[in-house]
């Protein structure tokens, strides 16, 4: 097993290598162009296609072509640039089409800044474009996660068909961490009798969106909905820390969950039982985590520490269903939450009932 | 025993078109599945149809088929053809998918000399959304969205495709045809076949811009647009070969 030390944004695209992804479909925009610079070296090294398009637009829909025709294919960019993607991604939610999007996350709304945030939550985890549709999204927070969870966005895209998302943002795609390699996992690419490629003697395929009879148009939603709530019962993710006798559990992901580690390790040197909730699939939102937690009965309150003014405590809300207090701790606009100011709102929580 | 000289080409479903009455849409799908057929390309052929009146071509061309976002063909279409290099891939084109919301794709898919055939249905509105203006709306023609006719001034200037693409390096072949009347629709045949014929020798982006008549937002009757087309139309969108592949150039 092989150390190297590579930079997020690049371990996004050696992640993708190695789960056998052969297209790459982008357009620049900072703070994710390393993804678009590896890739356009490494491609042709295992005989891909890089391929930088015109924009986001153009992007978007030369990855619903190529997956279409049955090629495992990727796109990446940031804010504005997924902004530009939102109806394409509808169109391959809706054709059920597998692909994978990274949205390296930075500072808006607007131009905004290239400043790492979390305020595509919103976007990121309610399907983002028109219609009743759902991404898989995951949130690594280190770059060997990133490497491992590239391989796993591959295997549930074509396993439930669908477009996944993958968030970062610019701090996880700017550092540069040691990984560890495996020896090449060998990929497999399954059949895709679905795939428009040319009929070649078989039937026809017809990758298509356009539902014009509402009776129709219902049963397909139908459809998609049995299956975002299979995954919602199957592929939750997220990782505890400290979380069994904690009675302040902080929840954060990505660079944010970096920041409540290090709280909670402070914290608990100082004897305050502190842990962490960091979800690692934002949609499905692990709500089972929650349940798990509030049945061992110890816990008092839930803070939410995000880069945002307030996203995912939405869901953490929804998922704690009132039982319990939920409390939210945000820096934003580009400014991280910072260890003690972190500590300093846990300790309002937990020392203000202290005699 | 009698010859049969006229069948549906293997390429088109045994299923009646929706078009209105008089519309050439029809005719010009026909026209791309008999060629199909006649290339012998039918089983590695992948359309990509667009958003506008032909939406529902995968209801009628018979090889695999994708329905693309307004205007986004050319992406679609570059995605399948770096994927499946050895197939043939054809995007199906209107003047408003084309010209207005898609004009960034296809002309970016000509640069980059995308193997591709397109296929641009220029019939001077928006057929699918009720007769609104298009890029390509004659000066003064009368449409929803220009109830005084199209003024230059508030309206800017048609787009001429062809003349646009015949600059472009990278696009191959592009030509304009029209099928207003049986002499021409032959022509439009020709310049299917080249179009399908410059991919399959590897040339190029291939673009034949057709004429085509949509009677229902002209307000005339079908016969009524043909003439309309031929006078008007072909007027302002000369017919003819804009771009030849280089090589037919040289003999020329
Ligand atoms: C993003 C987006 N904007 C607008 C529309 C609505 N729309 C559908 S077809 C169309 C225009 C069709 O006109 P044209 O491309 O000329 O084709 P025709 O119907 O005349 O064959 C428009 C504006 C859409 N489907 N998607
Ligand atoms: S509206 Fe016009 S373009 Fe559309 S089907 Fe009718 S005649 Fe043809």
């Amino acid at each position: 097993m092989a150390k190297v030390l590579m930079k997020g944004n690049e371990a996004f695209g050696e992640g993708a290598i190695r789960a056998g992804c052969r297209f790459y479909f982008g357009y620049p925009i900072t703070p994710q162009s390393e993804l678009a610079h590896f890739l356009a070296k490494r491609m042709p090294e295992v005989g891909g296609t890089f391929l930088q398009a015109e924009s986001e637009l153009a992007s978007i829909n030369m990855v619903f072509g190529a997956a279409g025709a049955g090629a495992r294919v990727m796109t990446s960019s940031s804010g504005p640039g997924i902004s530009l993607m939102q109806e394409g991604i509808s169109f391959i939610a809706c054709a059920e089409l597998p692909c994978v999007i990274v949205n390296i996350m930075r500072g808006g709304p607007g131009l905004g800044n290239i400043a790492p945030v979390q305020s595509d939550y919103f976007q990121a985890t309610r399907g983002g474009g028109h219609g009743d549709y759902r991404l898989i999204v995951l949130a690594p927070s280190s770059v060997q996660e990133i490497i491992d969870l590239v391989w796993e966005a591959f295997v549930l895209a074509e396993k439930y068909l669908n477009p996944i998302l993958m968030l970062g943002d610019g701090l996880l795609g700017q550092m540069m961490e040691p990984v560890e390699l495996d020896e090449e996992k060998e990929f497999f690419i399954p059949l895709r009798p679905w795939a428009a490629s040319g009929r070649m003697g078989g039937p026809k395929r017809i990758i298509n969106t356009l539902y014009i009879v509402p009776e129709e148009a219902e049963k397909h939603n139908f459809k998609l909905n049995q299956k975002y709530k299979e995954i919602e019962v199957k592929e939750q993710r997220w990782e505890n820390y400290q979380t069994k006798d904690a009675q302040l559990v902080l929840v954060a992901f990505g660079t944010a969950a970096r920041v409540c580690k290090g709280v909670v390790d402070y914290c608990r040197e100082q004897g305050l039982p502190v842990g962490l909730i960091r979800p690692i699939t934002l949609w499905p939102f692990p709500d089972k985590a929650f349940d798990y937690i509030l049945s061992l009965g110890t816990v008092r309150y839930f803070l939410s520490v995000e880069m945002s003014t307030g996203q995912m405590i939405e869901d953490i809300r929804l998922a704690v269903d009132g039982r319990r207090p939920v409390h939210f701790y945000g820096r934003f606009g580009g400014m991280l939450p910072v260890l003690t100011d972190v500590v300093k709102e846990v300790k309002k929580l937990l020392l203000k009932e202290e005699p | 025993m009698y010859k049969k000289v006229f069948a549906r080409p293997k390429a088109l479903e045994d299923v009646p078109f929706h078009f209105c009455p008089g519309c050439t849409h029809g005719i010009i799908h026909r026209l791309i599945a008999e060629v199909i057929e006649e290339l012998n390309v039918f089983e590695q052929t992948i359309g990509v149809c667009p958003v506008g009146c032909a939406v529902f071509a995968y209801n009628y061309f018979a090889c695999d088929i994708f329905q693309a976002a307004h205007g986004r063909a050319p992406a679609v279409a570059t995605g399948i053809k770096r994927a499946l290099p050895d197939r043939v891939v054809f995007t199906y084109q209107g003047d408003g998918d084309l010209a207005a919301i898609g004009m960034g794709e296809i002309v970016h898919a000509a640069a980059r000399g995308e193997k591709i055939s397109v296929f641009f249905i220029n019939n001077s509105v928006y057929g699918m959304t009720g007769g609104q203006m298009a890029p390509t709306t004659l000066p003064g023609q009368v449409t929803t969205t220009t109830p005084y006719g199209r003024d230059r001034e508030i309206n800017g200037n048609p787009v001429r495709v062809c003349e646009m693409f015949s600059v472009i390096d990278g696009a191959a072949y592009v030509a304009r045809v029209s099928v207003h009347n049986p002499a021409n629709i032959i022509k439009t045949k020709k310049a299917i076949k080249k179009a399908f014929q410059v991919q399959l020798s590897g040339l190029g982006f291939a673009l034949v811009e057709i004429l085509s008549a949509c009677p229902t937002n002209w307000g005339l009757s079908p016969a009524e647009a043909l003439n309309w087309l031929a006078e008007n139309l072909i007027a302002y969108y000369p017919l003819g070969d804009f771009k030849i592949p280089k090589e037919e150039a040289k003999n020329v």
